[in-house]
């Protein structure tokens, strides 16, 4: 993976943090620690709340935090089904429906999949990543997107 | 004969004692594996892994598993009977061949219910290594469960049981080897605490060879200092990426066993050729084995240099991190999880929300793995943390791959085979 590094962008202090998550049934670690660095080198503060995070407490986060976005990552093939779940209830929350949330990582069980991709996106998902090396440009492509005016309010 | 015990007189009789990762949820498949375990050429003790289900206590998803045939990544220990387990060890453990039940689990009891019911005394784990690093069970559940847990297997009789501490391997990689060493004694310490005398410790290799010697021979001294009754030092092949060529991967698994012997220790688990890619089969696990035993009987007890006879660094910086947990109150459990609320022990890059979060470990460049940030744990004037650049993203994703690429990269020097084109086993 080729990853452009920005040193000189630091998180300006007013700045809202942004979300790090993985979803109810995935324990890993690593790619959850990269993204934190990431999206800290874009300038923003991270508030990584690891692996196996239980939808509930996913939505009560962002409902108190109400961060800038959320970035929610999977990599155990089940983050199609656990994120399609999330992403339902989440949005049936009145004042996170604009919230801006992510998905990506390797969402089903045999690689990048268009239809769970689709699914993912029309159920909710601002952006889907799947199983796709370019994820971390394509991440803050879309949080500059967010940077440049693209940023809707949260209700 | 317990299984520290014989351990201990194989070492003592001059072999390295190596032991495989194998679970399967079919019994005569998992039968098959240990079977093929011990008649491998090599000091072997034999392996029984749980499937992760078993491991998060959720027995409805194993009911299911069995119920649709559908295969698990482990032996479902809880939820055959008793005597199925019992069935599948028949005529192949025994003094000669003892089986230590591996899981991961912060709520073991019903797996130490089920390993003594089926005549077993041998498993490993701990509070905080089988918690911190998966999922979000609070690190006081995990510590009143393994008090549990050690009541439970003190209490079967078939043998005196062994329990051996998980604490070396937290995370797997980039945990500077310091605080891997403190948190195996202090979970040994704690074992014996709660009635288990017989424990090992454990220390998985990282990025420098010469700084792992120093590792190991500081967990030893340690343990002499702070253990009772009796213990041994088992070594984990490195538990991180893994090199992806077949000489890149004998390469890393021979250093281990070369570790192991230099450094005192009497066991060693093994990873083998496949573990970049997959789920390793019986016959490459073997082979893995065999591989380390011969290296081991190939590696002298050089005399390593004084740094590497005391512990050195890692020996000064894991007495200061032990210490600060013993003066907070005599029982081990409190004062583990007192030091965890105060980040006086603090693994980097654990996201649990019981682990303050405020260090950092980095690979220096000479290889060695040290602190980029310490937090509040007491090794201020103990350790430069202010030499080195800030961390970033693409020099992380470098750390995680620092080894596998190292050892690749002499592979390809030599011309690499596949992994996968050269061993000849179908996925």
């Amino acid at each position: 993976m080729n990853v452009v590094v920005e040193e000189d962008r630091r998180p300006a202090p007013d700045a809202r943090p942004v979300i790090v998550s993985s979803t109810v049934s995935d324990a890993h670690t690593w790619n959850l620690v990269y993204l934190q660095l990431l999206i800290e080198e874009l300038g923003y503060q991270v508030v990584n709340l690891g692996p196996c995070v239980p939808e509930e407490e996913l939505i009560a986060a962002c409902a108190r935090i109400r961060p800038a976005f959320v970035v929610l990552s999977s990599v155990n093939g089940h983050g199609g089904q656990d994120g399609l779940r999330l992403i339902r209830r989440l949005r049936a929350v009145g004042e996170l429906r604009d919230l801006p949330i992510v998905i990506g990582g390797k969402l089903g069980i045999g690689g990048a999949d268009p239809r769970i991709v689709a699914e993912l996106a029309a159920a909710g998902f601002d952006a889907v990543f799947d199983d796709n090396s370019d994820g971390p440009v394509l991440l803050r492509r879309f949080a500059r997107g967010l940077d440049s005016g693209g940023r809707r309010e949260l209700r | 004969m317990n299984f520290g015990d014989l351990v201990r007189r194989r070492h003592a009789g001059g072999r390295l004692v190596v032991q495989p990762r194998m679970g399967m949820s079919d019994p005569e498949t998992m039968r098959a594996g240990l079977l093929a375990t011990r008649k491998a050429e090599a000091s072997t003790v034999g392996t029984i892994t749980v499937d992760s289900y078993t491991r998060q206590d959720d027995l409805a998803a194993i009911a299911e598993a069995l119920r649709d045939g559908k295969p698990l990544n482990g032996y479902p220990i809880a939820s055959h009977p008793a005597q199925t387990t019992r069935a599948l060890l028949d005529g192949l453990w025994d003094e000669q061949f003892p089986v230590q039940v591996r899981h991961g689990s912060a709520r073991p009891q019903r797996i130490i219910r089920a390993l003594t019911k089926a005549g077993l005394h041998a498993t490993e784990g701990g509070p905080v290594s089988y918690c911190l690093p998966y999922g979000r069970t609070p690190l006081a559940d995990s510590v009143r469960n393994w008090r549990e847990a050690c009541e439970l297997l003190a209490d079967a009789d078939e043998e005196r049981p062994h329990l051996e501490s998980f604490g070396g391997c937290m995370l797997g990689q980039l945990c500077p080897p310091s605080l891997l060493v403190a948190i195996s004694v202090l979970e040994a310490m704690f074992f014996q605490q709660n009635g288990i005398d017989d424990v090992s410790v454990s220390y998985a290799q990282q990025t420098d060879p010469g700084q792992d010697l120093e590792a190991v021979t500081a967990l030893r001294r340690l343990c002499g200092e702070l253990l009772s009754g009796t213990w041994h030092v088992v070594v984990y092949t490195y538990m991180g990426a893994f090199p992806r060529t077949e000489e890149g991967a004998l390469s890393l698994l021979g250093a281990s066993a070369e570790l192991a012997v230099r450094g005192g220790a009497q066991r060693l688990i093994v990873k083998t050729v496949a573990e970049a890619v997959r789920i390793p089969t019986v016959a490459e696990n073997v082979a893995a084995l065999e591989h380390a035993d011969t290296v081991a009987r190939r590696a002298g007890a050089a005399e390593p240099p004084e740094h590497e006879r005391d512990g050195g660094q890692v020996y000064r910086e894991a007495r200061v991190l032990v210490e600060a947990v013993l003066d907070q109150c005599a029982d081990l459990g409190d004062a583990l999880l007192r030091a965890f609320a105060r980040g006086q022990l603090d693994v980097p890059f654990c996201l649990h929300p019981d682990n303050a979060g405020r260090t950092r470990g980095r690979i220096g460049p000479d290889s060695r793995l040290g602190w980029a940030a310490t937090g509040a744990m007491p090794l201020k004037g103990l350790v430069n943390t202010s030499a080195g650049t800030a961390l970033t993203a693409s020099g992380f994703l470098a750390s995680l791959s620092h080894v596998q690429h190292t050892h690749d990269t002499s592979a390809l020097a030599t011309g690499p085979r596949s992994i996968e084109a050269n061993s000849g086993v179908r996925r």
